[in-house]
């Protein structure tokens, strides 16, 4: 477990807490984004070998749609935002007010509307963490991708890579109402934020 | 009949004929494939990393540099002839576009550099390769003729 062995049961309650509201943000700005209702998951923490990461997010070969989003500032993470295709066309076609057929790929304006979606609920989430820790978060312009979830993760994955072998995940899912979307949201800290957003925080092992 | 041993992300194997590797969705990182066209034993790497200079870490098989070596090493256990092996690679692709010149960006054109200077350096031959480009791989590596096959979402298959 390297880097992440030191964690206590009290410290993962309390980041998974964080995730909580920052998620609760993050839904309630894609909610009136959106104009629809949003629904979320408890966020889910987990510490996994890389070898492990893509079948953890639905398999290595499944054709997703991802925002990944760079953190910077005392406490870099990674952001990474990801839908099944059909999803992410259904969310596109909702904010451009039009809908994608089924062979239809995103067309530049989807692929732009999506990118901002990460870039709205990216912030809401990353203001919320921000007034807990009294951290900054600087986040980067979202970049987007449309491949194998494998491959899209080896790019989130070597940032993390330099520092251990190990991933650590928050994984909160975001699903309309009505259940035409699902989108799950990942935040990825780099080595040893973890520790600097517990000390922010007071929370001691 | 022939299994299939799959390759995660950072890590790496070794098969005797008729067996296949296997490593699914490759973006920036590269796939490094060595046979023994004799012994028909092919190994398999999937590595993250260009660098071991890098960081400090317990796995070998995350950087170019050294999953080489160990490579090779876990192919002669299994009675390949270091002399006879020959090189295939694919992935190293850039899977987002940032406007950054964040070196880690361009992490996956680092990776076929750096795998390409380890097999010179241990004097592998590189037969052929599919990298760069935005877009990710799966591969599959025959140790029966040393076939690389190649597949991907929008640009089809094929073999290297």
């Amino acid at each position: 477990m390297s880097l992440y062995e030191n964690l206590s049961e009290t410290q993962l309650d309390a980041f998974r807490e964080i995730g909580t509201i920052g998620a609760g943000n993050g839904a309630t700005a894609l909610s009136q984004l959106m104009g629809r209702k949003i629904g979320m998951s408890v966020p889910a923490i987990s510490v996994l070998p890389f070898s492990q990461v893509p079948d953890a997010v639905g398999g290595a070969e499944r054709l997703v749609a991802g925002v990944f989003t760079t953190i910077g500032g005392p406490a870099p993470c990674n952001i990474l935002f990801m839908f099944p295709v059909d999803c992410a066309k259904t969310l596109a076609g909702y904010l451009m007010n039009r809908k994608y057929c089924q062979d239809e790929d995103l067309d530049e304006f989807g692929m732009s509307a999506l990118s901002e979606v990460g870039n709205i609920v990216s912030g809401a989430y990353l203001n919320s963490l921000s007034s807990f820790t009294n951290l900054e978060f600087v986040p980067s312009v979202p970049a987007l991708a449309i491949d194998m979830a494998g491959a899209i993760l080896n790019t989130v994955l070597a940032r993390i890579g330099i520092a251990g072998d190990h991933a650590l995940l928050m994984e909160t899912v975001f699903s309309e109402i009505e259940g035409n979307v699902t989108g799950h949201f990942f935040l990825l800290p780099e080595a040893d934020s973890l520790e600097k957003i517990m000390e922010a925080i007071g929370v001691k092992g | 009949m022939a299994n299939i041993i799959k390759i995660g992300m950072a890590d790496l194997n070794v098969a005797v004929f008729p067996d296949i590797l296997q490593t699914c969705g490759l973006g920036s990182c590269v796939g490094i494939c060595l046979w023994d066209p004799v012994k028909k034993i092919s190994g398999m790497a999937h590595i993250m990393l260009p660098s071991s200079s890098l960081g400090k870490t317990a796995n070998d098989a995350k950087f170019a540099d050294t999953a080489v070596p160990l490579l090779i090493n876990e192919m002669r256990k299994n009675g390949a002839d270091v002399s006879r092996l020959v090189a295939k690679i694919a992935g190293g692709a850039q899977m987002f576009s940032f406007y950054s010149s964040n070196d880690i960006m361009k992490i996956g054109e680092r990776n076929v550099e750096a795998v390409k200077a380890a097999l010179q350096s241990v004097r592998i031959r590189l037969l052929s390769e599919d990298t760069g480009g935005s877009y990710g791989r799966t591969i599959e590596f025959y140790s029966e003729n040393g076939k690389l096959y190649v597949r991907t979402i929008n640009l089809g298959e094929k073999f290297i």
